[in-house]
């Protein structure tokens, strides 16, 4: 047990309790309404909402597994740059206009949109049920960052002596949440967000210090690795494939609903506008902590006997911990390693919410009880985010964990299906609300298909065009056969029985 | 529930300059231009300082589109 790292981990965890339970105080509303405890009242301004959509959008599980790809893979790891480059200009452009439309209707979900923009339940269904699916392993895998700090702190035991750090936590999560709603993760970000930048900073100044600078640490790192090996012959090979994981991951993170939640919880468009300026920061921060995967290997931590252990249990995962603790004093690793646990927490919290609005409008109040008051439907969200979270827990203490990350992988590709209902239709209602929904289902099936014919190991799928092969994210050529669809059979549809008139918003509505 | 419209003169313009946010697209999109070692900044290959850089130029295109829509 690395005593010095686990008390400074408690203290830190021990704060931002008492910050979670005080959060339900702070801008004080009616937490027995939906919009309050779900969507903190809408009322962030520029710089909470920075703290807690970046907190959000970059998870604890991607702190540990983009280094850990970049330490296993590297170049290809680095995907994760253009992808949180390509984010901001369609936050930008998109997404006040969802913000807009959400505000003057009262809707707390984009299934909420949905049906208000097509008038059909079923569609509003599946676009609800996307996210739920989708966001379950996601909060799954969040488990995994604590876990992989818990294993570096030393803290060892058998079966459930072995969990129990964890569901500590987990229940300290379950707790406030209830309480306090989106307020908990908001006010907790400001303080996970800081810990890490002032962890990520420190350590790619003083690590190439150590290592002898940059230069050596690249040197370090095989050349192969450094950069995409070059495609021969007639594919796009690597090329293709960077790109599209890049494009398609940047379409797919703001249907999740945990980013919608973040979105919708600004005060007005402009918040979002400018935070499309100012998150950036977040993404050369991520860029700067997957070079600490080359300093991992740099430093040598794999061949560290201290670190063998950490390895043999969380493979890649442990290289950015092993890291810290072999270039820091160990107060110092506590910090950075409570940043990541708390880095969990955040869109643990934020996922857990957003899932329990989807369920709570979009199917206990559409199909379930259509008559529930509005505090009913508060308690029934406060009561699906605990089942949420436990059904996490649950996964990641009896499952293995190739299950969760394999369902996050497809959970990309399922929620990436929702953008012609929610993205392109916040331009135009030429979509027909029935061809949306058979275009989701073929995104959907076409999707899981190519996922299945690897196995469900990767997502890169090579088509064949013009014979040239063209290896790319599923997600998004299951993304062109939805659209196709979409928009062929709205043809067909809107010449038959046009579902137009169904449409309750209007055009100012978006602006 | 319906909330009121916006105030007048709060609702922001969309202009022209929204293109520039295509550049990103183009850039990392294109990923032969920057699969190289070389030029090495500070020690550190092409690849990755020109990707970072990019993190930096696309902040500033939005805040120059911001600034002229608000």
């Amino acid at each position: 047990m690395r005593w010095t790292v686990v008390i400074v981990c408690v203290a830190l965890f021990a704060l931002i309790t008492v910050m979670g339970f005080t959060a339900a105080r702070w801008r004080r509303g009616d937490l027995t309404l939906l919009h309050e405890w779900g969507l903190g009242g809408r009322r962030f301004g520029t710089f909470i909402a920075w703290f807690l959509i970046g907190g959000d959008l970059y998870t604890a599980y991607t702190f540990i597994a983009i280094p850990a790809l970049v330490y296993g893979a590297g170049a290809i790891g680095f995907f994760a740059v253009p992808y949180t480059i390509l984010i901001y200009p369609i936050l930008y452009i998109v997404f006040p206009r969802l913000w807009a439309v959400c505000h003057r209707h009262g809707y707390i979900t984009t299934a909420d949109f949905v049906r208000g923009r097509f008038g059909n339940g079923w569609l509003a269904l599946a676009v609800a049920v996307t996210g739920i699916v989708a966001t379950m392993p996601y909060i799954a895998l969040q488990l995994v960052g604590i876990q992989v700090v818990i294993g570096a702190m030393g803290v060892g035991g058998h079966g459930l002596l072995h969990d129990l750090p964890l569901i500590i936590a987990f229940v300290i999560l379950a707790a406030f949440t209830y309480t306090s709603g989106l307020r908990a993760p908001a006010m907790i970000a400001v303080v996970k967000d800081i810990l890490i930048y002032i962890a990520v900073i420190a350590a790619v100044i003083v690590v190439p210090i150590e290592l002898g600078g940059y230069g050596k640490i690249f040197a370090a790192v095989p050349a192969a690795k450094l950069i995409l090996a070059p495609p021969k012959g007639p594919t796009m090979g690597l090329y293709s494939a960077y790109a599209t994981l890049a494009l398609g991951s940047a379409l797919a993170l703001f249907l999740y609903p945990h980013s919608t939640t973040g979105i919708l919880s600004a005060r007005n468009g402009g918040v979002i506008r400018r935070n499309a300026a100012m998150l950036p920061a977040y993404s050369f921060l991520l860029g700067l902590l997957a070079l600490l995967g080359f300093m991992a290997v740099a430093a040598g931590v794999a061949k560290n006997p201290e670190f063998a252990e950490g390895f043999k249990q969380y493979g890649p995962s442990f290289s950015v911990p092993a890291l810290f603790l072999a270039a820091f004093p160990g107060w110092f690793a506590g910090i950075a390693f409570a940043a990541i646990a708390i880095g969990a927490l955040v869109p643990a919290a934020i996922m857990s919410i957003a899932t329990a609005n989807l369920f709570t409008r979009n199917i206990y109040k559409e199909f379930i009880k259509p008559a529930c008051s509005e505090s009913e439907e508060t308690e029934m969200a406060k009561l699906i985010s605990l089942i949420v979270k436990l059904g996490a827990l649950f996964f990641v203490i009896f499952l293995p964990l190739t299950y969760a990350v394999q369902l996050q992988l497809l959970g990309g590709i399922w929620i990436i299906q929702t953008l012609p209902a929610v993205m392109i239709a916040l331009y135009t209602r030429f979509l027909n609300g029935w061809a949306l929904l058979i275009g989701w289902i073929c995104g959907m099936a076409s999707g899981t298909w190519m996922a299945a014919t690897l196995h469900f190991k990767g997502s890169i799928y090579a088509i064949h065009l013009f014979g040239t092969a063209f290896p790319g994210y599923a997600a998004l050529w299951s993304l062109v056969i939805n659209i196709v669809v979409s928009f062929a059979l709205s043809v067909v549809f809107n010449a038959v029985a046009s579902d137009r008139h169904k449409d309750t918003t209007a055009a100012e509505d978006y602006a | 529930m319906t909330m009121p419209a916006s105030p007048p003169g709060r609702r922001s313009r969309t202009s022209f300059l929204r293109l520039l946010l295509l550049l990103p697209f183009v850039a990392m999109l294109w990923v032969s231009s920057y699969n190289s070692l070389t030029p090495t900044l500070g020690g550190i290959p092409f690849y990755y300082w020109y990707q970072l850089l990019w993190v930096v130029i696309a902040a500033v295109l939005t805040v120059v589109v911001y600034r002229f829509e608000r």
